[in-house]
């Protein structure tokens, strides 16, 4: 059987990629609901009351699963990672308490409302609920992100004890909160989260028009994705350089596996696309000669630190998985700010939905921010090995002293089965909801007897 | 020893985590509860009914117990290790049960066709039950004390959580729960489910105090550390006595229909519970049986004081809030269930 530490990794890798599907899309659509129900509020026009009730439910089904599935995050800390635990708990525990009592507290409670108290609450009410609920959301991510950035750039602590009775103590909680890493690293998380929203957006109303349903209802959708897209596909290529910006001031040999870059001070390429032979230390591909110098020191013969410089046991071992993922991402990247343009020069010109092949795109193209979202991570925590704390606690050593392979393997198992059918099942709910559509007034599905919108009738779109 | 009102730090932590698991025990207990008896109702409509009453506030009571969870690893991270750690199995158990609560009550209306809603109901009362008897079976272990050695490490195996006091907890925390589920749910339903449920609660209330009697009887003969607390301090039977004295008057206010004392008194039962659990552990966590000198007292395992007073900052702003939105969902929600278009 495997050792308990890659069955520790495998389950830890599996249960919180599988979380990381939801809760982008939990940030991306409560913001789009903001700005749905916001355009309700504002023309008074019904239809934008019809598709915010239609996305709230779909974010429900999101947020549901997004929870279900992070309080495993939450405990597993404990039971696989208890020295982990030990040795963070003085840190790490305070951002994950805030987490809790500050935005995730928030945004369930609000959700009540904003599911079911359409005739309960007055609509300004309502609409705060909306904002409270997209605002906790986007704060969960930043309390989360502020404590894996702590494992990636440690700032205000220091250690107390010794070997594996040791552990990081705060001694400055604002220099721990804003560590080196913490505020790129949010922004670019939650800009992946913006996309990951306004894309399945997007998608699901290309596909509406493709199908010539709801035609009305999907174009109002697809201009509220496609607003927050193209924004966002822009700025994610200036977090996406200052975060890169900060990986090589602090993390070297992280940057370094990202570009293949081996020798230990020497010009650095950037590659477009390539493969890395770990064994022989070297890498082949189509590039930018002294690209990452330029990047990193506004220089194309500057000189960067290369995986050779770091001794073999205290860098990355999976070296061409990083170069791999890092590169999956910024072509995305680079691809979403292609698609999105295009799309907004074509509405520009009253041109867009009547591109089939354009609508076509979009409705597969929701995959792509989910997949730059999981490979970006997938760098971003491979890249930090052999370290799970940079610099200060091995990842080999932040297990459970006391828990055993089968105990793992046991519920490695467990959560693979139930996983798989919580994803099924999220599947086939989610395309029940799609093809269900959003209830029209005047339609056979509408039974919503709405007493505070009386006259709703004759604010129909003609 | 830095002490904020005459208590030092770590014993201010002990009594904020106390206060959250009370919290969730109170909120999330009644949705449990509820969970627990979904399948003794037998129309679809009595079962969307009762459903609906937790729909809009089970996911934020859910949030109580992350919270506790959170606090427990901020303010006593040692611990944290070693209870989640010990109890592996349990707790992956739990995890699961958890998802399955969470999606049950989700997708349970989303199919109109029977064999679909039966297989959620059965799936929600299988894991509503699940969640408190583990929860029961955790609670039971730490207050009979584990196997610990000198290094904080669990010696014993999955059949030692499994001894006849834990059981007994575990059943007497899903009797406290049915009833705090039930009397919530009368508090939330009109005309003949609620004439239905003022029977279970009468059922419930019997099962409680049987199971309240049995467990007050072998914590007194097997747990002496319990009863060694009540010597040193004989003014704590106050708190079993004032338990007694609430299961008695609720039948009383269920029959003249004050369904809101009688589910604020059941929440004061919970509560009553949950103190004497801490009482009898206070200084300690976790409970040797191996030696009285390898349990973690919460001054071992506590953080430092610095983290300790940032948080406890974080707890006096967040705790508030928390409570003042719950009141807000509370209040926006109040009055009986009636299903419309949104419901489950």
């Amino acid at each position: 059987m495997p050792s308990v530490e890659i069955l520790s990794r495998i389950q830890f890798a599996f249960t919180i990629a599988f979380h990381y599907i939801y809760p982008p899309l939990s940030i991306g659509l409560g913001l789009c609901l903001v700005i749905m129900e916001g355009l309700y509020l504002k023309t008074g026009k019904l239809l934008y009351k019809e598709i915010t009730k239609f996305w709230i439910k779909i974010f429900a089904l999101i947020f549901g699963i997004g929870v279900a599935t992070g309080i495993v995050m939450e405990f597993e800390f404990g039971t696989n990672w208890a020295t982990y635990s030990h040795y963070v708990g003085d840190i790490f525990g305070s951002a994950l308490a805030a987490e809790g009592i500050f935005a995730f507290a928030m945004e369930s409670a609000f959700l009540g409302v904003l599911l079911f108290g359409w005739d309960r609450v007055h609509k300004g009410v309502h609409y705060f609920s909306t904002i409270m609920v997209a605002v906790g959301s986007a704060l969960s991510a930043l309390w989360i992100v502020i404590a894996n950035s702590w494992q990636q750039t440690p700032a205000g602590y220091r250690i107390e004890g010794h070997d594996l009775g040791a552990r990081a103590v705060v001694t400055d909680f604002w220099a721990m909160v804003y560590n080196p890493s913490s505020i790129d690293r949010y922004a670019h998380v939650i800009i992946g989260s913006f996309l990951a929203g306004a894309f399945l957006v997007m998608s699901v109303a290309a596909w509406y028009i493709l199908k010539k349903r709801f035609v009305e209802h999907a174009q109002a959708m697809f201009k509220v994705g496609l607003a927050v897209a193209v924004i966002a596909a822009l700025a994610q290529l200036f977090t996406g350089h200052r975060s890169a910006h900060y990986v090589s001031k602090y993390q070297p040999a992280k940057l370094a596996a990202m570009e293949g870059h081996y020798d230990s001070l020497a010009v650095a390429d950037m590659y477009i696309i390539g493969w890395v032979n770990n064994k022989e230390q070297k890498t082949t591909g189509i590039k930018i000669p002294g690209g990452l110098s330029f990047l990193t020191h506004g220089s194309f013969s500057a000189p960067v630190e290369g995986l050779r410089a770091t001794p073999p046991q205290d860098r990355p071992g999976a070296v061409n998985f990083v170069f791999q993922t890092y590169h999956i991402m910024i072509s995305i990247g680079m691809t979403l700010i292609g698609l999105t343009l295009l799309a907004l020069i074509l509405l520009w010109r009253k041109k867009l939905f009547q591109q089939r092949w354009l609508m076509i795109v979009f409705a597969w193209a929701v995959l792509l921010p989910q997949i730059a979202n999981q490979v970006g991570w997938y760098a971003a925590e491979v890249g930090r090995q052999p370290w799970v704390v940079y610099k200060l606690l091995r990842t080999s050593d932040a297990l459970s002293k006391k828990v055993t392979a089968d105990q793992v393997m046991f519920s490695l198992i467990l959560f693979t089965l139930v996983y798989m059918l919580l994803f099924t099942l999220f599947l086939y709910l989610l395309n029940r909801k799609i093809q269900h559509g959003p209830d029209i007034a005047g339609s056979t599905h509408d039974d919503d007897h709405d007493q505070y919108y009386p006259n709703n009738l004759t604010n129909l779109p003609s | 020893m830095e002490t904020i009102l005459g208590l030092d730090l770590p014993t201010w932590w002990f009594l904020v985590i106390g206060g959250l698991i009370t919290g969730y025990g109170v909120l999330d207990g009644f949705d449990l509860g509820a969970g627990a008896l979904h399948l003794f109702f037998n129309k679809e409509e009595s079962r969307r009914l009762v459903l609906n009453a937790i729909g809009p506030v089970w996911d934020g009571n859910e949030v109580w117990l992350v919270i506790a969870g959170g606090a427990l690893f901020a303010g006593f991270p040692l611990v944290y290790g070693v209870i989640f750690s010990t109890f592996y199995i349990p707790f992956m158990l739990f995890l699961v049960a958890l998802i399955f609560r969470a999606i049950s009550i989700e997708f349970r209306s989303k199919e109109p066709w029977p064999w679909w809603r039966k297989m959620w109901d059965i799936s929600y009362t299988v894991s509503s039950t699940a969640i408190t008897l583990l929860l029961g079976l955790v609670l039971g272990n730490l207050i009979h004390g584990l196997p610990i050695n000198k290094e904080h490490e669990f010696t014993g195996n999955l059949l030692t959580f499994f001894n006849p006091y834990a059981i007994l907890i575990a059943f007497t925390t899903l009797s406290l729960f049915m009833l705090h589920g039930a009397i919530y749910l009368v508090m939330k339903t009109e005309n003949r489910l609620y004439a239905k449920l003022t029977i279970m609660v009468n059922n419930c209330s019997k099962f409680f105090i049987l199971c309240f009697i049995l467990t007050s009887m072998a914590t007194l003969i097997y747990i002496p550390h319990m009863t060694h607390q009540f010597k040193n301090h004989p003014e704590l039977f106050i708190i079993p006595m004032v338990a007694v004295f609430i299961l008695l008057n609720i039948k009383r206010n269920i029959d003249s229909r004050k369904y809101f004392t009688a589910f604020f008194y059941s929440c004061i039962i919970t509560s009553c519970l949950l103190i004497l659990f801490a009482v009898g552990l206070y200084p300690n966590i976790v409970l040797s049986t191996t030696d009285p000198s390898y349990s973690i007292s919460i001054y071992q395992a506590a953080s430092s004081n610095k983290s300790l007073k940032i948080m406890l900052l974080i707890a006096a702003i967040g705790t508030p809030l928390v409570i003042g939105y719950s009141i807000f969902v509370f209040w926006t929600f109040r009055g009986k269930v009636k299903l419309t278009d949104m419901s489950y």
